[in-house]
């Protein structure tokens, strides 16, 4: 995927405008915090579950490779193969070489992030190997050409029509208007391509070290078609995914599907452990696991490791108030939201990304939302202190922090300052009490009136306060 | 390249040791021996009576079926009633002997009945679970030579065979019924299985049917 992060302002004005776009970003500030919500409230030990899930994630981080040794032995013990990829690279060649040794022409997926993260379709293309998506989402932007704009819900960007259009054009038959029409569709399709696939690629949303085994998690039943069919079935992973035990992973998967969706549990929730089984009819005769590094184990002992706690569920998306407004793509890369506003910088650069920590209204919802607890807003203020002390912040911001600091280390001069401007801004709004222009803050009142100040600065009363509790 | 080298080198930077202490190594030898539980849900945890109760009743809010009969012997009525409503008059069954011992010849002239693997295609299978999880309506399913799991997936319809006694409350008590089963070492595949197949993918509005089966009907044994 190409890297759009740098022109995330531009992207944003025209998200902004897109009419079809902030139609169906309307779905999902319909859909997903009520459900979550109303699934939180059916679980009164969910803030628990939280606390614990949070320990146990630093727990796993701080025997980070203790764990992975463990599930690295339990695999080969089942018979499969693990295979560690340092950087994006590594693990598009380690894929294409175990995708030859299968002599495959067609491979299908199931939903991965990391697939996308390491740009695998594009690469198997340019190497003469036809990956297929098989979440339903993922192969209506296949078929388009299109990425991704959310973690879990990818073609949430997309309305009906687009879709309909999309299938009539590709499929051949009449256009639909009726969503159950277009599934059974799709559904018909891939059929085929999963039967006639050499190798099968799914993700992982956990791997337990217990076990050996890899975990997903749909509700299509895709991944599970995809992982059985073929002769062999190959699980791209990142390193932080692994858990101890079959316990532990019970309690993010209590987490998971309710801050997600909102569902009680998913639907299909599996295990794999290794290859097929003597006198077995069916399931992939070759397992391999590839875990892909790609800047995590950077994160390990540094303030972003909180970071390596996230287990995908999509919730500080679903809540954040910039993505609602902008969607997914704004954003450039892979990840998108309050997550992606942490992860991109560090997978691709703070240079390349750095509007995209400062995209935030810092309100605090993500954290609030978050399963595991992440500090989003405070790892977002990290990247925006890294992004100043690299000299990468554009003149105007860098100027506005200056006089600021000028002034808030001199409280004098700051509160006679604030005392001016608040009532300058008084006069400014008259009778009405908005402003509809203010010099230096167009990027506000382009959009909206600015409140205001209805009185005293907060010093002045503080005073006046203190005064009178003398009396 | 020796990624592998390198990526354990760079945690163990980050963590600021080479080596894990000898206490580190041993918190992660008695987490994986002892699995500890974490904390369960008030929910999954009643009387036996009462989880079958929840269980019924989260399937159902899943959307599966769920039949209820007496005995094992009334199955294959059952089945063949269940699947005449469908309008399908062909079953894919485990080859278990709890199931192929039943009195199937008595349903012949309604449905045909084979023992393979799954194919595209197929109108429906019956395959028996090893547990139902009643904090969620879940069901364990395990592969096997007897029940290939094809059947759990490519049929249109999936009927399974769940005994009462079998319904736990939450997860942790199925997985140790799979340790029990399989000690040493998980079967190739488990399914946890809860309601049928379905997809949000367009405009999020939910539709049943995506890949897996259109519907999951669950027959509950005494």
């Amino acid at each position: 995927m190409q890297i759009k992060s740098p022109e995330f302002k531009q992207s944003a004005r025209i998200a902004l405008q897109d009419v079809n776009l902030q139609k169906a970003l309307g779905n999902l500030k319909a859909g997903f915090p009520g459900k979550r919500a109303s699934a939180v409230a059916r679980m009164p030990e969910f803030d628990q579950l939280r606390d614990q899930a949070r320990d146990l994630k630093n727990h796993i981080l701080e025997h980070l490779d203790l764990y992975l040794d463990e599930f690295e032995a339990r695999v080969v013990e089942n018979g499969g193969q693990v295979h560690w990829c340092r950087t994006a690279d590594d693990a598009r060649q380690t894929i294409l070489q175990l995708c030859r040794e299968q002599d495959a022409k067609t491979v299908t997926k199931g939903k991965s992030m990391v697939t996308e993260e390491i740009n695998l379709n594009e690469y198997l293309e340019e190497n003469g190997i036809r990956p297929v998506e098989t979440d339903l989402g993922e192969y209506i932007l296949q078929l388009r050409g299109d990425h991704p704009s959310h973690i879990i819900a990818p073609a949430i960007h997309l309305n009906l029509e687009d879709v309909s259009e999309t299938f009539h054009q590709h499929h051949h038959r009449p256009k639909s208007d009726d969503p159950a029409v277009l599934m059974a569709e799709a559904r018909e399709m891939l059929r085929k391509e999963f039967v006639a696939a050499d190798v099968g690629i799914t993700g992982a949303n956990f791997l337990i070290a217990e076990t050996g085994s890899t975990m997903i998690v749909t509700n299509e039943g895709n991944g599970d078609l995809t992982q059985t069919l073929p002769k062999t079935h190959i699980v791209v992973s990142s390193i932080e995914k692994v858990v101890p035990t079959l316990e532990d992973a019970s309690l993010f998967l209590r987490l998971l599907a309710r801050s997600a969706t909102g569902q009680e549990f998913t639907v299909y929730n599996t295990l794999s452990s290794g290859n097929r089984r003597p006198d077995d009819q069916d399931g992939p005769e070759n397992f391999h696991v590839v875990l892909v590094d790609n800047g995590r184990s950077d994160m390990v002992g540094t303030q972003l490791q909180d970071m390596l706690r996230c287990i995908r569920c999509s919730a500080c998306m679903n809540h954040c108030p910039v993505y609602g407004a902008v969607g997914g793509h704004s954003y450039g890369w892979v990840y998108p939201g309050p997550m992606g506003s942490v992860l991109t910088p560090q997978m691709i650069g703070i240079e390349k990304a750095g509007l995209l920590p400062n995209a935030s209204t810092f309100c605090g919802k993500c954290e609030e939302v978050c399963p595991v607890r992440i500090p989003l807003p405070k790892l977002m203020r990290h990247w925006r202190e890294k992004e100043f002390e690299k000299h990468l912040s554009p003149k105007a911001v860098r100027w506005g922090l200056g006089s600021w600091a000028f002034f808030a280390t001199r409280p004098t001069l700051y509160r006679m300052f604030t005392a001016g401007a608040s009532r300058f801004m008084r006069i400014l709004g008259g009778k009405k009490g908005t402003i509809k222009k203010l010099p230096l803050a167009a990027g506000w009142t382009d959009h909206r009136d600015m409140p205001t100040p209805t009185g005293k600065t907060f010093m002045q009363q503080w005073q006046a306060r203190q005064q009178q509790e003398k009396r | 390249m020796n990624s592998r080298a390198d990526i354990f080198a760079n945690i163990r930077r980050g963590l600021r040791r080479s080596q894990p202490t000898e206490a580190q190594q041993e918190a992660v030898r008695q987490r994986l021996q002892q699995h500890p539980r974490n904390l369960i849900p008030s929910r999954s945890q009643h009387e036996h009576e009462a989880l079958v109760e929840l269980f019924v009743r989260m399937a159902q809010e899943a959307s599966a079926e769920v039949v209820e009969l007496d005995a094992l012997e009334l199955l294959p009525e059952a089945v063949a009633k269940n699947l005449e409503e469908k309008g399908q008059n062909e079953l894919i069954m485990a080859s278990d002997a709890a199931l192929t011992s039943l009195g199937w010849a008595a349903v012949h002239e309604r449905i045909e009945c084979h023992q393979r693997a799954g194919q595209v295609g197929d109108e429906a299978s019956l395959t028996m679970a090893l547990a139902g999880i009643a904090e969620t309506g879940t069901l364990m399913l395990y592969s096997r030579p007897d029940s290939p799991t094809t059947l759990n997936f490519l049929p249109d319809t999936h009927l399974v065979v769940l005994r009462k006694q079998d319904i736990v409350g939450p997860y942790e008590d199925a997985w140790d019924r799979l340790r029990t089963l399989s000690p040493g070492r998980l079967p190739r595949t488990v399914n946890l299985i809860t309601g049928p197949s379905r997809s949000a993918d367009i405009e999020q509005k939910l539709q049943m049917g995506a890949h897996g089966p259109r519907q999951l009907v669950i027959f509950l044994l005494p």
